[in-house]
């Protein structure tokens, strides 16, 4: 029986990014729906109803909910292709612990930074390079955070890019000139058709954030 | 010869949880207390990032957040599984533990210890997360089936200490007859000797609650 595959998604969303940057890495095929988060559909308020966000995988009619947690799934149900995960136990705890960090405080920082101004803005933009430092630390000198090859880490985290553009832009500063590492990383990763097919245009992404701040009046 | 260390308090649940999973494997380690007013070199070494408890040290490498750290426990050693292998089975493990860290047990404390229409606020918050749990359960002896698991350790907050804190100050919200499934597992919980065996002494945490009450300037 072929598997069936549906993502509920948005085109922006950094989550929704990494799911299908891991589904492109295992080959895999899927129907992709777009939601409209002003007005969710049935099925995602189905399939979804403790948080009602996207993204949610849904395989053979069992909904999988949280990026992280899907794309885990992933890679263990389509074990034998591209492993995302390392195979030893401690280098899997480095990436869960890190991709756990970038979730709490990049994305949390970054947030901040296009939904305030003045004081709480230049808080929020310390937070974000205090943040993103101390992951280029984690990079070190390493071609990706996974060592030689791409993988969770890296796929965790390279959908943020997608919207560094609008932080720096909301922010007005630069983040290559805080994490410069960072940025030649990200770039690297973006030779990756699964990364570059994956993640949303910058222009897109701050094109959305604008229409949201005129909406909600940030 | 393999080096387990945990860095953790007495009384914290995100601590006793690491234990747990050594425990259920069978894992001798060295316990070390830390103050958490005056946190040892060892341990802002150890977790610079976060600087908290409980960090588990294996043969000299550190690992951070227990629910990591869980995982961690659960690939490195043989024994009991704490997830369950199936990866669908994983993915609602893994689901519904971060959901007790992320939406059960911060608005769940905060009810504890704040007044007014900030406990309101989060006493509403905290139910609307409870009932979704009650379902979760559903009859079933543990969250992980008929042994422990993953949620069930996660949810260690849950069944023993919120349920001490709320008698203390005062507050009703894990009742029996809104949440009859969760006080039915919370029981299970407690009463199953494994677990019993690894939470820190009901009298001790009372005394320290009680303290914090004392110390806070308005009465509930």
């Amino acid at each position: 029986m072929a598997d069936e595959l549906v993502l509920l998604d948005v085109h922006v969303s950094m989550f929704g990014m990494r799911v299908r940057i891991a589904l492109a890495e295992k080959g895999i095929k899927y129907e992709y729906r777009e939601e409209n988060l002003a007005n969710k559909s049935t099925l995602l308020l189905e399939t979804n109803p403790v948080h009602k966000k996207i993204p949610v995988l849904i395989h053979n009619g069992k909904p999988i909910c949280e990026s992280l947690i899907i794309v885990q799934y992933i890679d263990e149900v389509w074990k034998d292709k591209s492993p995302l995960l390392p195979s030893d136990p401690y280098q899997r705890a480095q990436a869960r612990f890190w991709a756990d960090f970038v979730d709490k405080k990049v994305f949390d920082a970054g947030r901040k930074i296009w939904r305030t101004k003045g004081e709480e803005l230049e808080a929020a933009k310390k937070e974000l390079i205090d943040a993103l430092e101390l992951l280029e630390g984690e990079l070190g000198d390493k071609p990706y955070f996974n060592g030689d090859t791409f993988g969770f880490l890296d796929l965790a985290f390279i959908t943020f890019y997608s919207w560094f553009h609008t932080y720096e832009t909301c922010g007005n500063f630069s983040i290559e000139k805080h994490c410069p590492k960072l940025i030649k990383w990200a770039k690297r990763c973006m030779e990756r058709e699964s990364v570059s097919k994956s993640l949303a245009d910058p222009i897109t992404v701050y094109e959305f954030v604008l229409m949201l701040k005129k909406k909600y009046g940030h | 010869m393999a080096e387990v260390k945990v860095f953790g308090a007495w009384g914290s649940p995100f601590s006793k949880r690491v234990e747990m999973g050594l425990k259920l494997k069978g894992v001798e380690y060295e316990y070390i207390e830390e103050d958490l007013k005056n946190k040892s070199t060892l341990l802002l070494k150890y977790n610079p990032v976060h600087k908290k408890i409980p960090v588990l040290v294996h043969n000299g490498k550190p690992i951070s957040e227990s629910l990591v750290i869980l995982e961690y426990i659960d690939e490195a050693w043989e024994g009991p599984n704490i997830l369950p292998k199936d990866p669908y089975e994983r993915a609602k493990a893994r689901f519904w533990a971060k959901f007790i860290d992320e939406k059960c047990v911060p608005p769940m404390w905060k009810a504890c210890w704040s007044i007014g229409e900030e406990r309101e606020k989060a006493k509403e918050e905290a139910s609307e997360a409870l009932k979704f749990l009650e379902n979760e359960i559903n009859g079933q002896k543990f969250f992980g089936g008929d042994t422990i698991g993953l949620v069930d350790i996660a949810a260690n907050f849950i069944g023993y200490w919120f349920p001490i804190t709320e008698e203390i100050v005062g507050l009703e919200l894990m009742t029996q007859d809104k949440y009859p499934n969760l006080s039915k597992w919370a029981y299970e919980y407690c009463n199953c000797s494994f677990v019993k065996e690894n939470l820190p002494p009901n009298d001790k945490l009372v005394e320290i609650f009680k303290g914090i009450i004392q110390a806070q300037p308005a009465s509930n």
